[in-house]
Order: structure tokens, then C-alpha cells, then sequence
């Protein structure tokens, strides 16, 4: 099945708005549409009429433009005939945001509903979600304009099978600098699935990191799931849900009692190269980290800081995170030394961490990092910027931005997120370097390209 | 693919809802893997004729479609050097419910593994190495992946088990041959694929891992009915 017009739709047609009901989902979704977004969006209600000034069309034929995507908000006995109908006329896919199904105890009607659509190779997401954020193109999230929170556009694609959940990590997403490019409430996900949705952005040119929330798969959905991910060469992260769920299998193999539901999937996950994040924080971490840097490191960490307490607590986060934290070889130390102001050069420290003490300035802290990048034994380095240091500016994140993409080494800066230094902040972003706002999600962006499938 | 005498093999399980371990053992050989050259002796004859020409130590091990977990029960005894050890743990065993004769076998030497396999409703097929042995649950010490496995799959599994350096030899003990452990799990990976939806699990437990060999000292193989 095509899903290019579920997520790029030029048309589409949002069905079941209401004349007396403003709040109505159907309503909601098509004013945001129609006044901010750029696909042409039109109201469709068997009753018709005019909502401000706008043809409210009775039937999908009488729309004057071919449709793309229907946006499908009526009660739920009533979605069967309004996909028959979709079909008949030609529409390419469809978000069913109706709730009333599977969730409720009417699988019954889902499975004719799925049925209908597959035998008619119509794609449609949901039914119970939000369905597509995916802007400035369309949004068919059913909440008012003025209350999203709409991260920079970018090119992270975050795929959720709870609409809340998805709405917050665009919150987090917004806060963190993190760009989006699609965010999909998937639902009951009763046709299209999270393999489906993979094999797609997989493919999608706008799109470079893909992450999930997964609550649960069914029968052999998550080797699907697992043979898509093994075939796709963008980093993928993971965020599960349910891990605690108790499941009493049969006690008769130790293979079994063994291979729980939970470390099936992190097995699984680990050995497709996928991302497991632990929580919803390291998600945005890892999305953040691998957007800046799609790649796979041995996680051979250099750290520079111009605060001894800060180095140490890094050093700590990176071993108990499966990474290392090299001494420094004889050469690099010695060239170190020369690279900074003279002084520093005495009561710098070489070993790694790299301590350039309080009374550092820009320039050493660019000469550290110029000479990490180069150094073969590193492939990451973590700068623990502290803005309070009297000899640092607030260029500094740019001048080490642009440093970074010289040297092309991955560089992960911490730096408070504070409004005051978030100049420095958006000095770094600019270059497209992640910032943390704390030293261990620094040390979580360092781990996600260790754990990130080597391509 | 599964040849017909593997097939007739598992079809033991349509009897006892388990293939029990010499028919499972008896299945692994014709699949080209190692097992412990063995005999199911029904009599004490047949047990010490058997003995005597694989030589002394041997195991004994019950052979009952009532005894699911053998050594809960008394019925594995291991390191039998000698006619009245053999004749006492036959006579011991004789005794245990369901008794179907004993399984007499060579001793084999090694660390203790556990190569499994299970059907995961999410995920399908999906094999689990790790330190073996009856204590294996108590450790829990394993790597799981979703089959079929690939070399770099079983290494990943290999270097996730917490006592991996017992593998590698040590301090002075001997090393596992890692490649033949290699084999026999992608090998083990390919049988489990064949035999698709008929299996509900596999134990090999004890897999005993040395220098030289991976055998599989004790196998069970459980259908779906």
C-alpha cells in the first residue's frame, strides 16, 4: 500500500465537522487546516451548509478537487460506510481519529473495517488516534492550534501508539532544539503498523532519525517490526512501555521461564541495532544525538571541562554506561600542552578528562578540542561548558560549532540550559551540535551512537 | 530442511507430548551435531555391555514420559567408575515412575551451557545461549536473539553473557572452542526455523563446551499439541 498521501496529502477532506458544535474533533482538525496549514483542507457533513462563508460539502464528489487524504471524525458505526465511500471516490488514504473499536470491545467492527480497506488496498491510520502532525503541510491532531507545542521543523519522524505520549515528546522535542519532521499517533493501529510505518521513513527523504513509543505488538508484529529495522540504514530508537507486565509461562523449559516477554524485545531490539531508550528523557536525548551524528562510534569518550567535579562525574556516568574514557597517549598530551595559553599550560590537567580549570578562556578550549579531533584514540568528545568560567565568552558555542564541522569528529556539548547562556546554546544548534542540558544526558547522547547498528 | 527420519523422530512426541531425550538426542545426530555417544538400556545387561565398551566414568540418566526434569527425581547420576555403581543407580532408578529403561553415556568434559530456543508471540522463533546446568534459571546468565542467527548475532549473544571470561579460558582453565560453539548454535538456529510452528521449546542442558567439542549432553524438545 502507498502511504505517500497519508503523510504528504496536497487535498484533503475532513469529514463529520459539525454546524453546532465547535469543539467537535472533526471541527478542530479542520479550522487548523484551513487557516494554518498548506494542504487544501475541505468540510464534508451529509447535512451541508456553510461553515464561515466555506462550502460545507455534502458528499465527498460534490468537493470541485480530487482528495488525498480523508480525515475520518464520525461516530464509529458510521466509519465503515465513510471509508466505502472514501474508496469509491478515489481517495488515497485516511486517518480514522474516530475511537470506538478494538479499545472498546468491538473488535468486530474493526476486523470489517480492516478488512474493507485491505481488500481495497486503502491505507488508513488508526482508528482511536491523532493520526499526522506534519507541518507546515497538515496537522490532523485534535487539539486547538494555540495549544501545540510545535517544535523546529527537522528531520526527526517520532511514531507513537499513544497520541499523549507523542504530544508531550514534541514538548520535550520543542524545549531541547530537537527539528521534527512527521509525528504519528498510530492508535489501535488496526491496518497500518509500526513495521509499515519503518519500511516508509526508511525510505523518506525528509526524514533521518526514527523513533517509536511501543506499548505492545501482536502476534508476530514485532518480527516484523525486527526484519524492518535490520533492513533500514537510518537509526532508529525505541521507547517500550509495559516492561513489567508479568507473563506466567509454562515452567516446564528453562528456555521459556527465561525468555520473558520484556527481554525478548530488548534482546531483539540490541541485536537489530535499534536504540532502546530507558525513559522519555534518553529518548529525546538519543533522537537528538543521532540526528546531529547518524552514525556508530566505538564510544572512546574524550572529555574537556573547566570544571574538575564535572569531569569526574562524567568519567563515572560514561563507564557505568558502557563506554570508556581513554588516557590520553604521550603525544597528544605533549601537543596539548603546547596548543594552550601558557598559563594554563601548568595547572591544566592531559589525562583525560582534559581539566582546563577556571581560568580558561575560548581559545584553549578550542585548542583542546581541535586536538581531541585529530587524536585516532577519541571518536567522541563530550565539553563540559561551564559559561560561568570568567574567560569564556558567549561566541563560544558557535566558534566551537564551526570547529566541529571542520574536524567532523562528533562533538556533544552540556551547557545549563538557562536563558541567560542560551546564546551559547544556539550557537551550538546552529552547527548542528547536540547540547545537553545536563552532564549525564550528555553522556546518554555519547551512548546512543555506541548503541546505534553500525551501517 | 527436516528428513523423514527426523520427522519420525518428533512424531515420538504425538506418544509422551515431549520428545524424550533419546529420541531428541538421536534427532541432533542425524542434524550433524554432537551428542555423547549413548545406548537406552532397558536391562542391566544391556546397561553394563554398554558401559564396558565406552569405558568407565559414565552417566546414567532415567528414561520416563512421566519425568520431565530428571534430576529432581533422582535420575541422573554422573561419574560412575565402576559395575556396582552402575548396578546400584539401575536398581535406584528402576523405581522412579513411568521407568522406560536408562540412558547410559559416555562422560563428557566442560563448561556448562544452555542453547535454547522458544516461540515468542511477539517476535517468533528465538534461541537463548548462556551458562547452563540445573542452577541455569538461578544465574540467569543468557543471550537471547531472534532467529535465524547470523555469526555476528551469536557473537553479540556470546559477549553478553556476564561470565563470558569463563569462556575464554579463565585463569589458566581451559578455553571454550568458540567457533565450534558458533556452529553448533547457527546450526541449532536453522534446525529451530525448520521445524516453524510445530515447536513450543528446545533445551539443550547441559551443553558441554571444551577445547575441543560442544556436546549435547541432555536435549529435550517440546511440540505444539
Amino acid at each position: 500500500m502507498d502511504l505517500e498521501k497519508i503523510f504528504k496529502p496536497d487535498t484533503m477532506a475532513v469529514i463529520g465537522v459539525s454546524l453546532t458544535n465547535e469543539n467537535h474533533p472533526a471541527n478542530v482538525i479542520y479550522n487548523k487546516n484551513r487557516f494554518r496549514y498548506d494542504a487544501r483542507a475541505f468540510a464534508v457533513n451529509p447535512r451541508g451548509g456553510r461553515i464561515r462563508g466555506d462550502v460545507l460539502y455534502k458528499r465527498l464528489e460534490e468537493i470541485p478537487e480530487k482528495i488525498d487524504l480523508a480525515v475520518i471524525a464520525v461516530k464509529a458505526e458510521l466509519v465503515l460506510s465513510v471509508v466505502e465511500e472514501c474508496i469509491n471516490a478515489g481517495v488515497k488514504g485516511a486517518v480514522i481519529v474516530s475511537g470506538g473499536f478494538a479499545e472498546t470491545g468491538l473488535s468486530d467492527l474493526q476486523d470489517r473495517l480492516v478488512a474493507l480497506a485491505r481488500k481495497a488496498q486503502f491505507p488508513f491510520i488508526g482508528p482511536n488516534c491523532l493520526g499526522v502532525y506534519a507541518a507546515p503541510r497538515m496537522d490532523t491532531f485534535f487539539i486547538p492550534s494555540e495549544r501545540m507545542v510545535r517544535p523546529e521543523k527537522g528531520r526527526v519522524t517520532m511514531i507513537s501508539q499513544s497520541g499523549g505520549v507523542v504530544v508531550d515528546q514534541m514538548v520535550k522535542a520543542a524545549a531541547e532544539g530537537v527539528g521534527l519532521s512527521t509525528a504519528i499517533s498510530i492508535g489501535n493501529k488496526a491496518l497500518i503498523k509500526e513495521a509499515d510505518l519503518l519500511r516508509y521513513f526508511a525510505d523518506d527523504p525528509g526524514t533521518d532519525v526514527i523513533t517509536f513509543y511501543i506499548e505492545g505488538f501482536g502476534k508476530n508484529e514485532g518480527r516484523e517490526f525486527a526484519l524492518a529495522a535490520s533492513e533500514c540504514t537510518k537509526p532508529i530508537i525505541v521507547l517500550k512501555a509495559g516492561k513489567t507486565a508479568a507473563g506466567n509461562k509454562a515452567v516446564s523449559s528453562h528456555t521459556a521461564s527465561m525468555a520473558g516477554d520484556y527481554q525478548v524485545f530488548a534482546s531483539v531490539m540490541a541485536q537489530k541495532g535499534v536504540v532502546e531508550a530507558t525513559d522519555e528523557f534518553e529518548l529525546m536525548a538519543f533522537a537528538e544525538s543521532l540526528s546531529c551524528y547518524p552514525r556508530s562510534i566505538k564510544g572512546k569518550v574524550g572529555i574537556i571541562t573547566g570544571s574538575g567535579g564535572h569531569g569526574a562525574l562524567c568519567t563515572d556516568a560514561c563507564i557505568s554506561h558502557g563506554l570508556v574514557v581513554p588516557v590520553l597517549g604521550e603525544e597528544t598530551r605533549l601537543v596539548l600542552k603546547e596548543a594552550l595559553s601558557p598559563a594554563l599550560r601548568n595547572i591544566a590537567s592531559y589525562v583525560n578528562p582534559v581539566d582546563l580549570t577556571g581560568s580558561s578562556t575560548d581559545d584553549d578550549f578550542l585548542a583542546a578540542a581541535r586536538v581531541l579531533s585529530r587524536d585516532p584514540g577519541i571518536d567522541c568528545i563530550i565539553m563540559l561548558l561551564l559559561p560561568y568560567i570568567p574567560g569564556i565568552t558567549v561566541d563560544l558555542g558557535a566558534k566551537l560549532g564551526m570547529m566541529g564541522q571542520q574536524e567532523g569528529k562528533p562533538i556533544i556539548a552540556y551547557v545549563p540550559h538557562v536563558e541567560k547562556y542560551m546564546i551559547i546554546v544556539e550557537g551550538f544548534n546552529f552547527y548542528n551540535i547536540p547540547v545537553a542540558h545536563s552532564v549525564e544526558d550528555a553522556v546518554h547522547m555519547a551512548e546512543a551512537m555506541r548503541r546505534n547498528k553500525s551501517c | 530442511m527436516l528428513t523423514k527420519e527426523m520427522n519420525d523422530l518428533l512424531q515420538s512426541a504425538q506418544t509422551y507430548g515431549w520428545v524424550m531425550e533419546p529420541y531428541a538426542k538421536k534427532f541432533f545426530t542425524v542434524a550433524g551435531m554432537d551428542v555423547p555417544r549413548f545406548t537406552w538400556a532397558r536391562s542391566l545387561d544391556e546397561a553394563v555391555s554398554f558401559a564396558h565398551e565406552v569405558g568407565y566414568p559414565v552417566v546414567m540418566k532415567i528414561v520416563s514420559p512421566q519425568v520431565v526434569h530428571k534430576s529432581d527425581v533422582g535420575g541422573v547420576a554422573v561419574g560412575i567408575i565402576d559395575n556396582a555403581g552402575l548396578v546400584s543407580a539401575f536398581n535406584r532408578m528402576s523405581t522412579i515412575n513411568g521407568f522406560a529403561g536408562v540412558i547410559v553415556e559416555e562422560t563428557v568434559q566442560g563448561i556448562e551451557l544452555i542453547i535454547g530456543a522458544t516461540i515468542d508471540e511477539q517476535f517468533g522463533p528465538v534461541i537463548l545461549l548462556g551458562i547452563g546446568g540445573t542452577a541455569t534459571e538461578i544465574y540467569h546468565d543468557v543471550g537471547l536473539a531472534m532467529a535465524p542467527l547470523c555469526e555476528s548475532d551469536v557473537d553479540k549473544m556470546i559477549r553478553s553473557i556476564k561470565a563470558v571470561s569463563l569462556l575464554e579460558g579463565f585463569r589458566g582453565s581451559e578455553r571454550v572452542n568458540i567457533d565450534t560453539l558458533k556452529k553448533l548454535v547457527i546450526r541449532f538456529s536453522e534446525l529451530v526455523m525448520d521445524l516453524g510452528d510445530n515447536l513450543e521449546s528446545i533445551d539443550l542442558n547441559p551443553v558441554m563446551c571444551s577445547s575441543e567439542r560442544c556436546v549435547i549432553a541432555d536435549a529435550r524438545i517440546m511440540l505444539r499439541r
